[in-house]
């Protein structure tokens, strides 16, 4: 039987000016790594970007360069070069994708934006919360460059953030103050981090829209061009210029809107991505789903970098905050609900859970998450096996049977959409 | 009989199901009896086993070449059928096969040479929701090649032995490559070849039984079954109830898909 030929995939036209946005951020980043004069810091995605951008860092996210490493496949050549090193197949593959390609000198930056290399570091700052692999991931780095590591360590399965975490929390945001002036030659300027956060939350009220127009039937978006076009909002949070994109994008996308137009043509169900995405499946899984009229509407983790605390008047409240509210933190009760508002919110049919293997952190089948919202809801889901980087840990067919199953199973309940 | 009931009583109905390990195919008529079922191993060239498949079963019955109505595929060679009207995954097929011949609340244990499936239907035949095995090849058809591979043995012999066992040897290991090592220490020690055949069906049995709490009444399909009834005593002697075989169980799935192809043809 031939399969579908023709994508059903609409192209957002405001792509072009992301790719320029983000060529502009890594080639500011490239020359920064090459001036003596420029300080670079290295930040987790979910890590304290504002105040390091508040003291003038270029800052740049090893974890966005994983995500490339996956989407461009290099992970599968990259990884085994970390695994030899010492570093176990077993981790974090953004992890062992990009300490491999640091060690075997190989980067899709160069192709992708013209840059050197990697720009070196001149701090390195994380936090844990979303997982303890980032701060033993920073510490290879640590070591390679001599360069300071310092970070916010935040508790885990917290179901209600209380005043009592958010404490601990502040404090640990103040206590990096002196080593950012120390490294960058600057006095911390408390203005400047109002200003930055201010630009961060203006950002994430912007992020927020796009998600939410994808309510939206047909909605205007779906999952997978969001895991592209959130870069800004990861990148260049705090940034102006992030700002401006966001609001190029929802003019598009309102535009969609207004004319009946969905991202997949003929949408028929809605589903919602758990987990991360299999970065070098993301084509094929967009155009696997919009081939059976299934829009991925919503995930987890595009709303994962929605920062509504930043809106606090005083920045570390804020930031601390911001950064300890994510569903990655938070226990399994909060997640069911949050799930449960999601499905509702975006008129979901069916969820995907993706159990990525070396990412049990944003994996949320393990501890019978999926079975207590399908007993709740009446909901359909599948499990898929596999990984955010290495391949080798996800089996296409296997996938693929089980999307389309769970397809046969709406279509033969007549479940309307 | 109108001249479009005559011509509707003639038509056939075939489902050809491509799995990893046989290609399996089913035709109907117009009656939804079964006119002939073939299997041959799917080899490296589904398009062409599947074509083999068709036209064996069309020179049995003595049709010609052509002549089903509709023909779904399924498997996961589904795509390769360049002669199917439509595909459906095993998912759908091997529930609407089984319901075919249990119409009632069941879980379906599909052990194929690849891949296990639990699939729960409702009492009208709907589908509740499905399981697969994890990326891995324990408690497969595949699992029990290598072992009978290691134990120099034909597949043949597998079921047999584990029948005749004195004893089960226990295999602890989750993982084939590892199943076969811990099965050289076994060796080693002396012990009874038929009681790590036995351990090997234990295993398979252990795997598919965590995949999910099965409701209802069970019945186990696949290729693995049908040559292997002691996975079926073993089954139902660990869940404590009488698990059932449907007719031609490894033919479930392409009846299935037939019954498919005929229901959506009307």
């Amino acid at each position: 039987m031939a399969e579908e030929q023709v994508s059903r995939i609409k192209k957002i036209n405001a792509t072009g000016a992301m790719k320029a946005l983000m060529t502009e951020y890594f080639q500011e980043l490239d020359r920064a790594g090459q001036d003596p004069g420029a300080k670079v810091a290295w930040c987790t995605s979910v890590g304290p970007a504002e105040l390091l951008r508040s003291f003038g860092f270029y800052v740049y996210f090893p974890e966005n360069h994983g995500a490339m490493l996956g989407s461009s496949r290099l992970a599968g050549d990259l990884i085994p070069a970390a695994n030899a090193a010492g570093y176990s197949p077993d981790i974090c593959s953004y992890l062992t994708s990009d300490i491999g390609s640091y060690l075997s000198r190989r980067t899709p930056l160069t192709p992708a934006f013209g840059m050197a290399g990697v720009p070196r570091p001149d701090l390195l700052v994380f936090n844990t919360n979303q997982c303890r692999d980032v701060k033993d991931w920073f510490g290879f780095y640590e070591r390679e460059f001599g360069v300071p590591m310092v970070g916010i360590d935040t508790m885990r399965s917290i179901e209600t953030v209380t005043a009592n975490h958010l404490e601990g929390l502040i404090a640990q945001h103040r206590a990096l103050i002196p080593t950012l002036e120390a490294v960058s030659g600057r006095k911390f300027d408390l203005d400047r981090l109002k200003a930055v956060v201010a630009s961060s939350y203006r950002c994430t009220r912007l992020w927020k829209k796009v998600l939410r127009l994808a309510e939206r039937r047909p909605s205007p978006i779906t999952f997978f061009d969001g895991t592209i076009h959130m870069g800004p909002a990861v990148v260049l949070r705090g940034d102006p210029r992030a700002e401006t994109y966001y609001e190029t994008l929802i003019a598009e996308l309102e535009a969609r809107i207004a004319a009946g137009e969905g991202a997949v043509a003929g949408e028929t169900y809605r589903f919602y991505w758990d987990g991360m995405p299999v970065w070098g499946k993301l084509r094929e899984h967009a155009e696997l789903f919009a081939g059976h009229g299934v829009c991925v509407t919503a995930s987890t983790y595009c709303n994962s970098w929605i920062f509504e605390a930043l809106g606090d008047a005083d920045p570390f409240a804020g930031m601390a905050r911001a950064y300890t509210e994510l569903f990655i933190v938070r226990g399994e009760k909060y997640k069911l609900d949050y799930l449960e508002r999601m499905v509702r919110d975006y008129g979901i049919d069916g969820v995907v859970y993706h159990d990525a293997k070396t990412c049990p952190n944003n994996s949320n089948n393990r501890y019978g998450l999926p079975e207590r919202l399908a007993a709740k809801l009446g909901l359909p889901y599948v499990v898929i096996n596999g990984d955010l980087n290495d391949l080798r840990l996800y089996s296409e067919e296997q996938a693929r049977t089980q999307f389309e199953a769970l397809v046969e199973q709406l279509r033969e309940a007549g479940q309307p959409s | 009989m109108t001249g479009q009931d005559a011509n509707t009583a003639n038509e056939l109905y075939c489902g050809v199901d491509v799995g990893a390990s046989a290609t399996k195919l089913v035709l109907l008529d117009a009656g939804g009896e079964v006119l002939a079922r073939i299997v041959h191993p799917s080899g490296i060239d589904y398009r062409a086993t599947a074509h083999r498949c068709r036209d064996e079963a069309l020179a049995a019955i003595g049709a010609e070449a052509g002549r089903p109505a509709a023909t779904i595929a399924t498997g996961y060679g589904r795509h390769n059928v360049d002669f199917a009207s439509g595909s459906l995954t095993e998912i759908h097929c091997h529930g609407v096969g089984c319901f075919h011949s249990s119409p009632r609340a069941i879980s379906i244990i599909d052990i194929g040479g690849q891949d296990n499936k639990v699939i729960r239907l409702e009492p009208d035949g709907r589908r509740a929701n499905f399981k697969m095995n994890r990326k891995c090849a324990a408690g497969t058809g595949a699992f029990l090649e290598e072992i009978a591979l290691r134990l120099g043995l034909q597949l043949e012999e597998l079921d047999p032995l584990a029948q005749g066992a004195d004893e089960t040897v226990k295999l602890s290991s989750f993982c084939t490559v590892f199943a076969k090592t811990e099965i050289l220490a076994h060796l080693r020690q002396g012990a009874p070849v038929a009681g790590i055949v036995r351990g090997a069906f234990v295993s398979v049995v252990t795997r598919v039984l965590e995949m999910d709490s099965l409701l209802g009444d069970v019945l186990a399909t696949g290729g693995v079954v049908a040559h292997n009834p002691g996975i079926v005593a073993i089954l139902s002697e660990k869940l404590g109830r009488d698990v059932k075989v449907p007719p031609h169980p490894q033919f479930t799935g392409a009846l299935g898909a037939a019954l498919s192809a005929m229901s959506h043809t009307h």
